[in-house]
């Protein structure tokens, strides 16, 4: 268990901040600290959760939010699928509780350690360790920021740091030339989108965005 | 539908999106239909959020330094990112240039 909480610990530099930062955000706009720090218990994802305030604040329909929200969490279908033939060996009752903590971080570490090792137990401690690690640092760094909240002048500017967040994240995703199309239609998509009806101009620009990555793999294999 | 009710199937879809093949698919393979645009969700759901959130200024597109220093600010932001790894650097770099701008604008 020590092992995984030592695995995440270098990546938490990010958490912090951002955790921080989204509970502030969330205390200062109209979905208020209380529904905004419960998102962090029921939701726990960084960037659905910032989407879904986002989303609240512009008046934004139920539908949008929930689509808008489970796109973002859609890559955890391949975390999953990556992680089963692994946690087929776990109890039933791990095998149901174990996703609730899955995050990129955590999928991350595990991933590579599942590698080297084999020992079931070591494996199932290995990801809890590492998973309730990001899931405590979250609930006190976003249940800190909305006590914070009102207290930040605004004048430091301190939302930008979540923009930027993602833009630590985005480069390193950037890995080929489709995901580099993806990123670019996708940006492109959502800021040219980002007063269409409805506030679906996140949604657009993803969907935008992953259709020419798919395109684009397609038509650079045939060439 | 209420606030709570929206937080709450978001919630219980992420579940099931993280539960879906560890608790009920098992280790059948993923359809290539399925997995390949799942590899493009990052980029593109990462560039949905961050430009929109740097190219506007009061609701309109900007990239001048005086009228949007925030455009500015992430360009620094991203050469970090794109040299060094890890996300404080990039997040002081980011914020630094920002205050920087803003004093001087």
């Amino acid at each position: 268990m020590f092992d995984g909480m030592r695995s995440v610990a270098p990546l938490l530099v990010g958490v912090i901040p951002f955790g921080l930062i989204f509970g502030v955000t969330a205390a200062g706009s109209a979905v208020g600290g209380g529904l905004g720090y419960a998102t962090s218990l029921i939701i726990f994802g960084g960037a659905a959760q910032l989407a879904a305030v986002q989303l609240f604040t512009e008046g934004a329909a139920a539908a949008v939010i929930i689509a808008t929200a489970l796109v973002i969490n859609a890559r955890h279908l391949m975390y999953s699928a990556a992680l089963a033939p692994h946690f087929r060996e776990f109890p039933r009752v791990w095998r149901l509780g174990l996703p609730y903590i899955l995050t990129d971080q955590v999928f991350a570490v595990t991933i590579i350690k599942y590698e080297t090792e084999r020992d079931p137990v070591y494996r199932r401690w290995f990801y809890v360790g590492g998973g309730m690690a990001l899931w405590i640092i979250w609930q006190i760094t976003t249940a800190t920021g909305v006590v914070l909240g009102a207290s930040i002048p605004e004048s430091w500017s301190l939302d930008f740091a979540i923009p930027l967040m993602f833009l630590a994240l985005l480069v390193p995703a950037l890995r080929n030339r489709p995901s580099i199309l993806a990123a670019v239609v996708g940006g492109v998509m959502a800021l040219v989108a980002h007063d269409v009806a409805y506030n679906l101009g996140l949604m657009i620009g993803a969907v935008a965005g992953i259709s020419a990555g798919v395109l684009g793999e397609r038509v650079g294999r045939r060439g | 539908m209420g606030d709570w009710v929206i937080v709450v199937v978001i919630g219980v879809g992420t579940y099931l999106l993280r539960l879906s093949f560890v608790g009920v698919l098992g280790t059948r393979p993923m359809p290539q239909w399925a997995e390949q645009p799942l590899r493009y969700v990052a980029p593109a759901v990462l560039a949905a959020l961050v430009v929109p959130a740097v190219v506007l200024s009061d609701g309109r597109a900007d990239i001048t330094p005086l009228g949007n220093p925030r455009f500015v600010a992430a360009l620094v932001a991203a050469v970090i990112a794109w040299r060094l790894k890890g996300v404080a650097g990039v997040i002081i770099a980011g914020m630094g240039a920002l205050w920087i701008l803003q004093a001087i604008g």
